[in-house]
């Protein structure tokens, strides 16, 4: 039972062939691309949504900021797509790997902090020390700050490895249990069956909401350094 | 009028002249990622890039993924079903359940 838990985070291969990369791949085949005005419904809904969510999410950044915009949406649109497609039976999200996630945040990250230090030198190391700092604390806050800021992209990284495989570890065991106790006994089971209904709904906005989470972070990082 | 085998579709071939067919079908790389193209176009624009499409269209989609899923992880699950037989934790009659929807 334990050993099978964890077995739905393999990485997927087939006769040594790496089928993660078509898994990974897969989500780009429901984003069609259309040159035309008037399209068809999956295409002007996906149009309507991404719309919204770069209006809401690229407007509060200045110009050089908003050259950011494709790449943070198609940040929101795989993270969000991959999370919800995990949630379907048997399918392996890629995003519970924490090496996909590390490979995403660090050089997002990275790439906000460098623009940053090379444009605007004084301002990004001014964010080290806080406004109104009493002197004699200045040297730890300094260092405090350093880390803070080292941290980001770990945090980032983990902060959706954990959420996403979480919720799956917890769906697996709710599962598990809701038909271990079938034959014990019926009304403690359909107890847990309504848990587990109510899990899933959690993670789909669990799956949803990282993606927003994970890209409005960058966001921010890109407007304190642009 | 005669056409070359070549160039003939699969519901026109003759038997007989079916594994020469299939031997002379393009296996190159371009070939197959060019079949593979109007594999795609062919269902997208029967299924989705039509006026009124309906949710069958990307549904159809997530069912043949999820069944794809299961093949690759048939093994798996069978070698657990015969663990939990083993340990005595499921009875003969919950042997479909077992292959569980998570």
């Amino acid at each position: 039972m334990n050993e099978n838990l964890f077995a739905s985070f393999i990485t997927p291969m087939m006769f040594g062939l790496p089928l993660v990369t078509l898994i990974v791949l897969f989500p780009s085949l429901l984003f069609p691309t259309s040159n035309r005005l008037v399209n068809n419904r999956l295409i002007s809904l996906q149009q309507w949504m991404l719309q919204l969510v770069s209006k809401q999410m690229m407007s509060i950044h200045n110009t050089k900021g908003q050259t950011w915009a494709l790449m943070l949406m198609s940040l929101i649109l795989f993270i969000g797509s991959t999370n919800l497609l995990g949630l379907l039976p048997h399918s392996f999200t890629p995003t519970t790997q924490l090496s996909m996630n590390l490979g995403m945040a660090i050089p997002l990250w990275a790439g906000a902090v460098i623009t940053g230090f090379r444009n605007k030198t004084k301002a990004s190391l001014a964010h080290f020390l806080p406004q109104g700092t009493p002197t004699p604390l200045i040297p730890m806050l300094v260092i405090i700050e350093t880390i803070s800021l080292l941290i980001q992209p770990v945090a980032l990284a983990v902060r959706l490895t954990a959420n996403i495989t979480a919720g799956h570890l917890l769906i697996h065991l709710i599962g598990g249990a809701t038909l271990a106790l079938m034959s014990i006994n019926t009304t403690t089971a359909l107890i847990t069956f309504i848990i587990l209904i109510l899990l899933t709904v959690l993670e789909f906005a669990v799956a949803m909401i990282q993606a927003y989470v994970f890209t409005l972070l960058v966001s921010l990082y890109l407007h304190d350094n642009t | 009028m005669n056409v070359p085998l070549k160039e003939k579709k699969l519901l026109e071939v003759k038997l007989g002249e079916l594994p020469s067919w299939i031997l002379m079908r393009d296996f190159t790389p371009s070939g197959i990622a060019g079949a593979f193209q109007r594999g795609y176009y062919r269902y997208y624009n029967k299924y989705v890039n039509v006026k009124k499409g309906s949710i069958a269209g990307l549904s159809m989609v997530l069912a043949a993924y999820v069944f794809l899923n299961y093949c690759r992880s048939y093994k798996e699950l069978s070698e657990s079903l015969l663990d939990c037989f083993a340990s005595g934790g499921v009875s003969p009659d919950r042997v479909g359940l077992v292959h569980r929807l998570i």
